[in-house]
This record gives C-alpha cells, structure tokens and sequence, in this order.
C-alpha cells in the first residue's frame, strides 16, 4: 500500500515562506481535494512535492512508502511513482508526443514497452482523452490549447499509471465536454485503485464528477479545515470568506 | 599576391570572427605551408580523382574566383589540387568520399568537382584530424546534373579551418550542401552559390554543434542573377558551454534580371546553457519586383530549466532529456538528407558531442 506522508512542510520562494507546516497523508486508492483561495500556496504544495528547484524546503519532511522524497532529484521522484499533472504544462519544441512518452514510460517502468502492446495502448490513450492520433507527431505541449495541455497531462498519467498523482488545477480553463472527459480520465486511474490522488482545484465543479474522499480546505499556507464530501458543498454556498479573514493576506505566486 | 587588404577585423565581414585565433592566416604561408594534410580518396567505378599542379590545370579556377583575402592566398598559395571529375549523364552507385586528414600544421588546399550535365553524384568530404588549414571548394553542376556535397567538419578541437565553398549551378540543375560542423577551434565555412543559368534549384542545409570555447561560423551567400531559380537554406545549430559561440549570416541577393526567383532561408540556433553566443543575421536584398517568393526567418532558442522541469517530472533523466531535445531539434535536416548511411553518422556525431558535454558537465559538478 503507496502511502505519501507530508510532515510539517515549511517551503519558501525566494526567501518567503509561502507553505507554513502542512501536515497530510495519501494513501492508495484515496482521492483527496486540496481546495484553497488563489495565492493561498496550493501549486506550490503540488511543485514542492514534484521537486521543480524555484521551491525551497525549509522544514519538515516527505515520504514515499517511507522513502525520503525530498532527497530525491526530480526524475527520481518520478521514477519513485509520483505524477505531477501541471496547471501550467511547459511546450519543448523539437520533441514529438510519442518519443516523449515512449521515453518516460520507458523511465518510469524501467523497460521499454513492448511495440505491439505499445502502439494499441497509445492508441486507447489517445481515444480515451478524445486526442485526434495526429498529434503523436507534434511537438510536446507546442500549439496545443489550453484544453488539449491538460488533456495530455491526463493521457500521460493514464500511461504512467503512478502511485501518487497531483492534480494541479487540471479542471480550471476547461469547458464542460473537456472537464468531462478529463474527469472520466482520472476516474479510470482512481477505479484501478493503486493510485493515490491529490486533487488540487480552485472550483468546487470538478468535484461533480470526481468524488473525493477526504475535501481539505487549504489558506495561508496551511490546512485550516478537513472533511468529507459534504464540505466541498458548504465551500461551494459559502465561499472561503470564513477562512480568509483569520489567515493573513494572501502569500503564494502562481506557478511556475 | 592578392589584391585583398588585411583586414583589421572591424569590416562586416571579420567582425564576429575572433582573427587573433587565425594563426597567421591573413599572411601568405611560405611555400604553400608546411603542414601536412592527407587526402584517403574512395572512388567509384566512372568517377575520376586526379591530383593536379593548379597552375598547370584549367579546370581549376575555371569558374572560381576568390573574393576574400583568405580564400585568394589559398588559391594562390596551393601547391596541387584535387579534381573531382563527373562524366556527363554518369549516375555512379556510390558517394565519392574524400576524407581530408590533417597532421598538425599549416596548409592550403582546393577540390574542383566538376560534375557533366545530367549526371547525378553525391561527393562526401569529411575533415578529421588536426591542423590550420585554409582551402577553397570549386563546385561545377552541369547543365541539368544533380549534385548533393556533404561537408562534415569533424577537427580534433584544435583545428583553424577557412573554407569557401563555391558552387556554380548550371541550368536546370539541383544542387544540394550539406554542411555539418562539429569540431575544431575556429571553423568559418562560406558557402556561396551562383547560379549559370536559368532553372536552377539549390538547397543548403547545415547543421553545427559548438561546446566550450570554439567559434564556428557559417557565412552563406546566395547570389540569384539568373531567372526562375530556386534557393532554400535551412541552418540549425546548437550551443553549450563557455563562450561557445556560432555565427550564421545568410546574404541573399536577387539581381534586376534574376525574375521568378523563389528563395526562403531560415536559422534556429538552441541554446543549452548559459556562457554560450549564438548570432544570426539574415540579409534579403532584391532589385526586382517579379519574384515568386522571397522570406527569411531567424531564432535562437533556449532549452531552459521550465523544459528540463518538465521532462525530468516525468521520470526522464537529465542527461537523456537533452538529447531528446536537441536529437528532435536536429532530426527535421537530418533526415531531409536522403542519404540513410550519412544520416545515420549524423545522427551518431551529434550524440558523442552531447556526450562529451555531459561529461564535461559531470566533472564540473564533481
């Protein structure tokens, strides 16, 4: 059982502290929404988990199975079963859709994937997420809308199939149809139960067709409030004005 | 001796080259030089490979005229050439390659390819070894013929080479240059086409790769002044390290009578890391109206830490991370080669220079 630990995580940016002691535990087969205000430190809880070197660790601790994460370089955290859907995915010009996943399931599995199995798997994916096939034969993320980035982030982790996935605001930008089928993406990983999903999102709406198992409502820099499903309801009729007042202002960047 | 001045570095076209690191070249070599370079020729069968006294030959020089400083001390100053010779509508079934090695030392060269009309050849010239050498390529495309020239500067990394590349394309013929430079010091290769007749198409693909300290330089000069000719260039090049420094200027000229002329020439230079110089200088000058097309486009890129994040977030390494990028980014000229044994040997050089750039990078993080 994959279990991801966060202990007290104390993360600055350029020397202010934006996460101040936040304290979580994602087991597999467990989805938890992270819902917080804007600047209130989500993308960075997800970057700092991820690695990405803007992010300073000042204290406390993350643990794979036990495993220290925050020693690890950004591939090996990867490699270590952790899945980073970005807010934001970064275009690299020059690398085609299949060479990039055929690499990184080849990283993350260890071996390269068989063709045969390979290609009709590629081709599921990329029905699954409703992707037109041409786009194997483009550069990664290059040209790609909003929508279709965060379609392929979602094809990515259906392919690399981690322990832990981080969903950094994968439904914001999203028109209804896209939401659904990305919804309908991370539910099939969800339904495979080996994976633990960090669900991090500004809106209640995605919550609609991802059910969480645990809604924790996160402000200032840390977790102010913890719950069931029926929470993502009270934040949905009541906004996070009742949190916001006792936090201080608002700290966090977007992310990178 | 040549009526070209010394330059002071200052003129446009010196003023990216570091002329301190020439070793001299700007002055005649005495005798022609007293390095030593060798020439291993593999001919196929209906293709000649002569040795000649350029003063004795007329087929050397017959078209070629030098029009810099450099390249005119070296026309002067060879003592034999090599002459390449295509028979007309001869299709020989191999490549013609000439690997130019050099021992250490000063030296002047010329290769006249002379190629008849209608033949079709490919002529692969590779440049190994260590040396200062400054040279001239004489290129003669028949009337209807097909030419593709491979030049692949692989020096050891103290090498000075200076080449003018000069082909002369006949009517309705195709000429295609391949150059690639990997290795040496200071390269700077000009590769200058002018075209004898009217119909003639040529494409010129370049692909360089300049780590720690070495300046390559590629200085294109196309010259329509024939009409319904057809030019495309397509230069790509990469970065890493200090003061790696590269230089592409791609001159196009389309003269009063060169009309219907279609010509597009592009640069993209990636930069990998800090420390490294890329610059490029795309110049279009037309003196006519009734052109086909005419565009340029220039970029310089870099491989920056947001790509590197990314990759590497999805369980790729560092080291294999930068060579999909720079492996897709050279991959479009490669394979527009044709020529699967060269693109293969292409494919093969740009990785053992991404590989001595990692090691390099894993000694100075050590």
């Amino acid at each position: 059982m994959a279990t991801l630990e966060i202990h007290d995580l104390h993360v600055s940016v350029d020397d202010r502290e934006i996460l101040r002691g936040v304290d979580l535990t994602v087991k597999q087969g467990e989805t938890h929404a992270i819902m917080g205000p804007n600047g209130s430190g989500k993308s960075t809880l997800a970057y700092s988990i991820a690695g990405h070197p803007r992010y300073t660790v000042t204290k406390g601790s993350v643990t794979l199975d036990g495993e220290d994460v925050l020693a690890m370089k950004v591939d090996e955290r990867a490699r270590a079963g952790l899945f980073l859907a970005m807010q934001y995915p970064v275009e690299v010009p020059g690398v085609s859709v299949t060479n990039f996943l055929r690499t990184a399931v080849t990283a993350v599995t260890g071996e390269a994937p068989k063709l045969r199995t390979w290609v009709k798997d590629l081709n599921t994916a990329f029905e699954n997420l409703a992707i037109d096939s041409s786009f194997k034969e483009r550069s990664v993320n290059e040209g790609f809308s909003g929508g279709e980035k965060k379609r392929f982030e979602v094809l990515q982790l259906e392919l690399l199939k981690p322990r832990v996935a981080i969903l950094d605001e994968t439904d914001s930008g999203l028109d209804v149809d896209a939401l659904k089928v990305v919804s309908a993406g991370v539910n099939r990983v969800r339904d495979a139960g080996t994976t633990g999903t960090l669900l991090i999102t500004h809106y209640t709406r995605i919550l609609r067709y991802i059910k969480p198992d645990h809604v924790h409502v996160f402000v200032g820099g840390r977790f102010v409030e913890e719950g069931g499903p029926e929470l993502a309801d009270l934040l949905e009729a009541e906004g996070y004005d009742k949190w916001v007042k006792g936090a201080g202002p608002a700290k966090a960047e977007a992310a990178p | 001796m040549t009526d070209f001045a010394i330059p002071t570095g200052r003129e446009e076209a010196w003023r990216f080259t570091p002329t301190r690191r020439l070793r001299g070249l700007f002055e005649p070599l005495a005798d022609g030089g007293d390095g030593k370079i060798v020439v291993d020729i593999d001919t196929p069968a209906g293709v000649t490979v002569e040795h000649v006294d350029p003063r004795e030959d007329a087929r050397v020089g017959s078209v070629f005229t030098p029009t810099e400083r450099i390249a005119a001390l070296a026309f002067e100053g060879t003592k034999q050439a090599i002459v390449v010779s295509v028979p007309a509508e001869a299709r020989p079934d191999k490549p013609v390659s000439l690997v130019v090695r050099g021992e250490g030392g000063p030296s002047y060269g010329h290769i006249t390819l002379d190629i008849g009309a209608f033949a079709e050849a490919t002529v692969v010239i590779d440049h190994i070894g260590t040396t200062t050498f400054a040279s001239n390529l004489e290129v003669k495309v028949g009337d209807g013929a097909r030419l593709t020239v491979v030049s692949l500067q692989d020096w050891d990394d103290d090498a000075v080479h200076l080449e003018h590349q000069v082909a002369y394309v006949g009517r309705d013929a195709t000429y295609r240059s391949v150059v690639v430079t990997l290795g040496g010091d200071l390269v700077r290769i000009n590769p200058i086409v002018r075209f004898t007749g009217p119909g003639g198409d040529a494409e010129l693909l370049g692909l360089f790769f300049a780590d720690d300290g070495q300046h390559l330089e590629h200085r294109l000069l196309i010259d329509h002044d024939q009409p319904h000719c057809k030019s495309r260039v397509t230069y790509k090049g990469a970065l890493q390290g200090e003061k790696a420094h590269t230089v592409w200027i791609g001159d196009v000229i389309i003269r009063a009578n060169a009309i219907g002329t279609d010509t597009y020439e592009l640069n993209r230079n990636l930069v990998l890391t800090d420390g490294a110089r890329a610059d490029s200088v795309p110049n279009l000058e037309i003196e006519t109206g009734e052109v086909t097309g005419a565009g340029h486009a220039s970029a310089t890129g870099r491989f920056d830490d947001e790509q590197l994040f990314y990759l590497m977030s999805r369980g790729i390494d560092e080291a294999v991370a930068r060579r999909l990028v720079v492996r897709g980014f050279f991959a479009d000229i490669v394979e527009r080669i044709g020529l699967p044994e060269i693109e293969q040997r292409l494919m093969n050089a740009v990785d053992d220079e991404l590989a001595n750039v990692e090691r390099a990078l894993a000694r100075s993080t050590s």
